[in-house]
C-alpha cells in the first residue's frame, strides 16, 4: 500500500490560514488502511481544525467527505455535485499525493491542499509501525535477492552485496533498521541459493525508474 | 605496454608497500596539505586522498591528488559512488588520467545521512563492484559502460576496500571475490586493531583465492588517546576497537597515550608484516600531526624503494 503520514497540525493551520470554508476529503484506499486518511481521520482532523480556529478567533466552516478512491477520476468527479451546491475556499485532501493532484486536474477552479505527506510504498511490520518495501524502480529483480529488495531496503541500494558499515545485523544509518543484505544472505543460504550472491549484477537501468522522467503505462488492450 | 604506477611496481616487485591517507582541506587553504606532503615525501610509496570522507564536504579528491603529484608524491584517488552517477564518475576518471592520476580506489562511500549535509540526495547509481568493473573496462577495452569507444586508453591501477571485521564473513568474502573478479588489483582494509582476527580473515581470503589475485594491504591507525578511540568506535561505521587496545592505552598516564598508540601501531605493523599474504601497510591517520612519518621510520620501513620513472610493464 501507499503509506501516508498526517502533516503536523501547525503546518496545516498555516496552509488553511485565510480560508473560511473548507472541505476535508478522505480516501477509502491505502490511507484508510494505514490509519491516516480515512473517514475517521477526516473527522478527527476536522474537529481539531475547527477547535483551533475558534481558539484563535478565526472560526472556519469545515465539511467532511470520504471518497472511495481519490486516484480514480470516476470517484473524484463525484465531488462536482457538491461543488455545484456549495463554494469552498479550499479542499484539504487526506489521500496520498495522487488524490489532491487528481482533484486539481478535475477542478481547475478549486484550491487543493495536501493534508498528508506521502511517505512510501510498504506495509505494517508490527502494530503501529510501517516500513518501506518498494521504490517502484520499474524493473523488479527481487527473485535474485531471496525475495527482498536491496534497491529500497539497502540504504545505499547496493546490488552486489553489503557495504562494510553494518553492525549487529543493522544498517550504518540507523541501528533500528535491518541490514537487508544480512537478511538476503540468511534467506538465500536457507534456500540453498547462495550461488546467486556470486553473480555480478550489472549497473541498473535507471531509465525505467523516475530517473527516466515521469512514467506512463500503456495497455492497448484496455484502450477505447 | 602501459606504464605502471609507483605503487604497482613496488607491489609487483615484491617490496612491502607503504601507503597512507590524507583528507583534503575544508576550504581553499592548502597549508595542511603542504605540511603533510613535506612530511611524507620519500617516506611513503603512495598517498590515498579521501573522497568527501564520512560524507562531509571537502576539497575534491582529484585536486589534492594533482597537488600531491606536483609535490613529488604519487596519489591514490579514492572515488565513491555516493555523490556521482556513472556519467560524472567516468568523466572524472578520464580527467584524472589526463592529470596523470593513475591509482584509483573504488568504493561505495558512507551514507549521506551520516555526513554534514544529511539532506543531500543520495546517488549510488553504481555500487563499488560495478564501478571497479567500469574502470577496468575503460582501461582494458577502451570502452565506457554504455560500450562507446574512448580515444586514448588510460592506464589505471585499480584498488578496492574491505572490512575484515564484519559479522557475516562468508557474505562479505563472496562480495570481495566479486570485487576481484570485477578487476580490483589491490585491497586496502579498514583499520586493523585485532591482528589475530585479521589473520583469520586473511586465511579465509586465501582459501577463496583472493590473495593470489590481489595485493592485500591492511590499514592501521595510531590511536592518540582514549577519547579518540571512543570517538572512532562510536562514530565510524565498521570500526571496532578491541578491549586489549583500550587496556594498553589505559595502562599508561594520559600524557604517554600518544606514545603508547604509536607503539601499538608499530607492534601491529610487525605482526601484520609477518603474515605472508600481507603485501604492504596502509597508515590511515589522516591530517597533520598524525605521526605517520615517525611510525614508518620506527617500524623500520625506511628507506622506501626508488623506482625509476621509466619503468614499464
Amino acid at each position: 500500500m501507499i503509506v501516508g503520514e498526517l502533516k503536523p497540525i501547525d503546518e496545516l493551520l498555516k496552509m488553511i490560514d485565510g480560508y473560511n470554508t473548507i472541505l476535508i476529503a478522505g480516501c477509502r484506499g491505502c490511507v484508510t488502511v494505514c490509519n491516516t486518511g480515512g473517514e475517521k481521520e477526516v473527522s478527527i482532523l476536522a474537529s481539531a481544525l475547527r477547535m483551533a480556529g475558534r481558539k484563535e478567533g478565526k472560526p472556519v466552516m469545515i465539511d467532511e467527505i470520504t471518497l472511495e478512491r481519490q486516484c480514480d477520476h470516476y470517484f473524484v468527479s463525484s465531488l462536482r455535485d457538491l461543488f455545484e451546491k456549495k463554494t469552498y475556499d479550499a479542499v484539504v485532501s487526506l489521500a496520498c499525493s495522487i488524490g489532491p493532484q487528481y482533484i486539481a486536474e478535475e477542478f481547475d477552479n478549486i484550491i487543493v491542499l495536501p493534508g498528508l505527506n506521502t511517505v512510501f510504498m510498504g506495509g505494517p511490520v508490527e502494530q503501529g509501525i510501517w516500513a518501506e518495501y518498494c521504490s517502484a524502480c520499474g524493473e523488479c529483480q527481487i527473485h535474485n535477492f531471496g525475495g527482498m529488495c536491496p534497491v529500497t531496503r539497502c540504504a545505499k541500494g547496493l546490488l552486489n552485496g553489503p557495504c562494510g558499515g553494518s553492525f549487529n545485523g543493522k544498517c550504518e544509518i540507523d541501528n533500528t533498521t535491518d541490514c537487508v543484505w544480512e537478511l538476503i544472505y540468511k534467506r538465500l543460504k536457507k534456500l540453498g541459493q547462495l550461488d546467486l550472491l556470486s553473480e555480478l549484477v550489472r549497473p541498473k537501468d535507471w531509465s525505467k525508474s523516475l530517473s527516466g522522467g515521469p512514467r506512463k503505462m500503456i495497455r492497448e488492450d484496455l484502450m477505447l | 605496454m602501459k606504464s605502471q604506477t609507483n605503487l604497482q611496481t613496488i607491489l609487483g616487485r615484491g617490496h612491502f608497500a607503504v601507503t597512507c591517507e590524507v583528507t583534503p582541506p575544508l576550504g581553499a587553504n592548502l597549508d595542511s596539505i603542504s605540511l603533510i606532503a613535506s612530511e611524507l615525501l620519500g617516506n611513503v610509496d603512495a598517498v590515498n586522498v579521501n573522497d568527501n570522507p564520512s560524507a562531509n564536504v571537502r576539497m575534491s579528491s582529484w585536486a589534492i591528488c594533482k597537488i600531491l603529484l606536483d609535490s613529488g608524491i604519487e596519489p591514490v584517488m579514492q572515488m565513491t559512488t555516493r555523490d556521482r552517477n556513472r556519467i560524472a564518475l567516468q568523466s572524472d576518471l578520464l580527467g584524472a588520467s589526463a592529470l596523470d592520476i593513475k591509482n584509483v580506489v573504488c568504493m561505495t562511500g558512507d551514507h549521506p545521512v551520516k555526513g554534514d549535509h544529511p539532506q543531500a540526495k543520495k546517488v549510488f547509481d553504481l555500487d563499488s563492484i560495478q564501478w571497479i568493473e567500469a574502470v577496468k573496462r575503460i582501461r582494458d577495452e577502451g570502452r565506457l559502460i554504455n560500450g562507446n569507444k574512448v580515444e586514448g586508453i588510460p592506464g589505471f591501477f585499480i584498488g578496492c576496500v574491505a572490512n575484515p571485521f564484519v559479522e557475516s564473513q562468508e557474505l562479505h568474502i563472496i562480495k570481495l571475490k566479486k570485487k576481484v573478479r570485477a578487476g580490483a588489483e589491490f585491497i586496502q582494509t579498514q583499520p586493523v586493531f585485532d591482528t589475530k582476527r585479521f589473520g583469520i580473515w586473511l586465511n579465509m581470503a586465501k582459501d577463496h583465492g583472493i590473495t593470489e589475485k590481489c595485493y592485500i594491504i591492511p590499514g592501521i591507525i595510531a590511536i592518540k588517546s582514549i577519547g579518540m578511540a571512543q570517538y572512532m568506535s562510536n562514530n565510524l561505521p565498521g570500526i571496532i576497537i578491541p578491549d586489549f587496545v583500550i587496556d594498553r592505552l589505559n595502562g599508561v598516564p594520559k600524557d604517554k597515550q600518544r606514545e603508547e598508540g604509536i607503539k601499538i601501531c608499530i607492534d601491529q605493523i610487525k605482526e601484520l608484516g609477518d603474515m605472508k599474504e600481507v603485501k604492504g601497510i596502509h597508515i590511515m591517520a589522516p591530517g597533520p600531526k598524525a605521526n605517520t612519518a615517525e611510525i614508518i621510520e620506527r617500524a623500520g620501513l625506511l628507506p622506501r624503494p626508488q623506482i625509476s620513472k621509466q619503468s614499464v610493464e
